[in-house]
């Protein structure tokens, strides 16, 4: 098991707002949005520096939804940002008629996603959000794993033309990816070559599943770690590639079991090589309050839940 | 004045006409709202409008318009055939499979003159204050205009963004509110009162005037005159009186021709009314 290390925790909220900030010095029609959220979306650089560029919407996220997908029209590049559950299911409609539909340029900036936001408790805590915005035509669907991979995604997405969506969260996660790295959108990192299992995971489940490959090296299983960023497009070759090896596959997510990652990897393995799957994933339920790693575990998305999927899927491959 | 009233006038005949052909056309649609509204069109798109037919997205330097109640397509798509933006004959595949007239004004398929898909309700004002937004940042004084359903504004949408654009001084935004009192279940002060629209957005910090949209002279009148309120750090809006069904006799009036089309008798009986001016497609 290749050895990762860390020197500092940092939550990847403050990765995107470092990124938008990177984004808006690179291209002057960048400009930002938020709906009453500033300090928690980390916006602060790039308002004081690009003050006319930032529009304060107040508590009005579908106004907001329809303004950022007005400025495209002329050329801008608008990035908005709110919380995860006032994002996506608050504004579908919004989101589905004037800017999928609409095929506008808008980057849906999504923060405090899933258990993580933590005591805030349920009505904070959307676990459907991947589900939702993948099944939008069009729709580019993003879930970084730590700061510097979200800085960079934020970049990234600033050159792509077209409907993003980029989910992030609250909690301080330890800092692992590379600082200088070329975010691609689409292309899934391989966080760790091995030959027993497949563990594809995504946002804050990479680092279980760094801390899981450890302990499944211990119990010697050599488990291949893929970081699948970006749900949709799917990287489809990679994940072929690796279960073709290893022959099972073990999804991991910090969002509900219908409708994520995991739903979005069965759906290819089922068509092209069908292969025994485990979901580490909220089982269809509503989070609750508590702090970000009593709900991980509670809900059953800790490393020792990834190591029991493991077992149990290498169990149902075939001899 | 690029054209009479008398020009517009008959401009505006034809569209109506075109506006129940399409509608019979594929037996489906939204004529009254449509016909309410031809004068409207006709006065922005031929007279107020300062636009190119060759199109771009961006459209800089043009003034840029935005239909939020897009189940009035017809009366949109007609105008926009008229005024050059793609020829007539597309007129005949409105609603039909294939065709860039989609049932709802779409940018899917790439219809010359549609900026943003509309349909679902109430979305199309916030989209005007984006676009405004831009063109503001891009040192581009051109105008932004709007249509509205009155029945429309019982969105909430619409009130968020109603509250936005005063208080960010979006003043190059002129929009107008179909105000033909009925909707789908019935006339608006039954279903739900708006109740006194002047009121509420002059609240909200809004300069509003009021037209009649079904004369040509009131509704040219009324546009340049809202030209002239521009710039003066409100938004404004235009509060525009019409008859849904306007230009065909049994269809004046009545939320019953919201969404219905007309049948052959009844498509007679409509053309009879409105004379061909410029070709039927």
């Amino acid at each position: 098991m290749k050895k990762y290390t860390y020197t500092e925790k940092k939550d990847t909220r403050s990765g995107f707002g470092a990124g938008l900030h990177e984004a808006g010095k690179k291209n002057e029609n960048v400009v930002a949005l938020c709906a009453d959220l500033v300090g928690s979306l980390k916006m602060d650089a790039f308002i004081k520096d690009f003050p006319e560029r930032f529009t304060q919407v107040g508590i009005a996220e579908a106004n907001m939804i329809g303004i950022a997908a007005g400025m495209t029209i002329g050329g801008k590049i608008p990035f908005t940002g709110t919380f995860a559950n006032f994002s996506t299911g608050r504004v579908y409609d919004q989101i589905r008629q004037s800017v999928a539909y609409s095929n506008k340029n808008v980057k849906i900036c999504a923060s405090h996603a899933g258990l993580t936001l933590g005591e805030d408790g349920a009505t904070h805590q959307i676990l459907e959000d991947l589900g939702l915005m993948k099944m939008l035509p069009g729709m580019v669907v993003i879930n970084p794993c730590d700061y510097n991979q979200t800085k960079a995604a934020t970049m990234a997405i600033a050159e792509y033309e077209g409907p993003v969506y980029l989910r992030f969260g609250r909690p301080v996660i330890p800092v692992f990816t590379d600082p200088d790295q070329k975010f691609e959108i689409g292309k899934a990192w391989m966080v760790n070559e091995g030959t027993d299992v497949t563990i594809i995971a995504t946002g804050h489940m990479v680092w279980k599943a760094i801390e899981a490959g450890e302990k499944l090296a211990e119990l010697g299983i050599d488990a291949e770690i893929i970081n699948i960023h970006t749900i949709k497009p799917l990287d489809d070759e990679a994940i072929l590639t690796s279960v073709k090896k290893t022959g099972c596959v073990v999804t991991c997510e910090e969002h509900n079991k219908f409708g994520g990652l995991g739903e979005s990897v069965a759906r290819l393995l089922t068509t092209e090589l069908p292969t025994p799957q485990e979901f580490v994933a909220t089982n269809d339920t509503f989070g609750e309050s508590g702090t970000p790693d009593q709900l991980m575990s509670k809900y059953g998305l800790d490393a020792v839940n990834i190591v029991e999927a493991v077992q149990k899927v290498i169990g149902r491959k075939k001899a | 004045m690029k054209h009479t009233i008398k020009e517009l006038e008959d401009i505006a005949s034809q569209v109506r006409r075109d506006i129940v052909r399409m509608v019979h056309g594929c037996q489906s649609g939204h004529p009254g709202a449509s016909l309410g509204c031809t004068d409207f069109f006709t006065a922005l798109y031929f007279e107020v409008l300062n636009h190119k037919t060759d199109f771009t997205m961006e459209g800089a330097g043009e003034d840029l318009f935005f239909l939020s109640n897009g189940h009035i397509s017809p009366v949109w798509y007609s105008t926009l055939a008229h005024a050059g933006y793609f020829d007539k004959s597309e007129l005949a595949t409105f609603r039909k499979l294939g065709s860039r007239l989609q049932g709802h004004p779409t940018t899917h398929e790439h219809l010359p003159g549609i900026r943003i898909a509309s349909g679902s309700l109430g979305q199309g004002l916030s989209v005007a204050i984006g676009a405004a937004l831009a063109k503001k940042l891009n040192g581009d004084h051109s105008h932004i205009f709007a249509l509205l359903g009155d029945g429309e504004l019982q969105e909430g949408q619409n009130w968020e963004a109603a509250m936005f654009a005063p208080f960010n001084k979006v003043d190059h935004l002129i929009a107008s509110v179909d105000y033909n009192g009925q909707q789908i279940d019935g006339p608006t002060n039954k279903v739900l009162a708006l109740d006194d629209l002047q009121a509420k957005f002059e609240a909200f910090g809004w300069h509003v005037i009021n037209t009649d949209g079904n004369d040509m002279q009131a509704i040219v009148e009324g546009l340049h005159y809202a030209k002239t309120l521009t710039g003066k750090g409100k938004p404004i809006l235009n509060l525009m009186s019409t008859q849904m069904g306007a230009g065909v006799d049994y269809m004046v009036g009545s939320h019953k021709w919201h969404g219905t089309a007309p049948n052959d008798e009844q498509l007679a009986l409509a053309l009879a009314q409105l004379p061909e001016t410029l070709g039927d497609y």
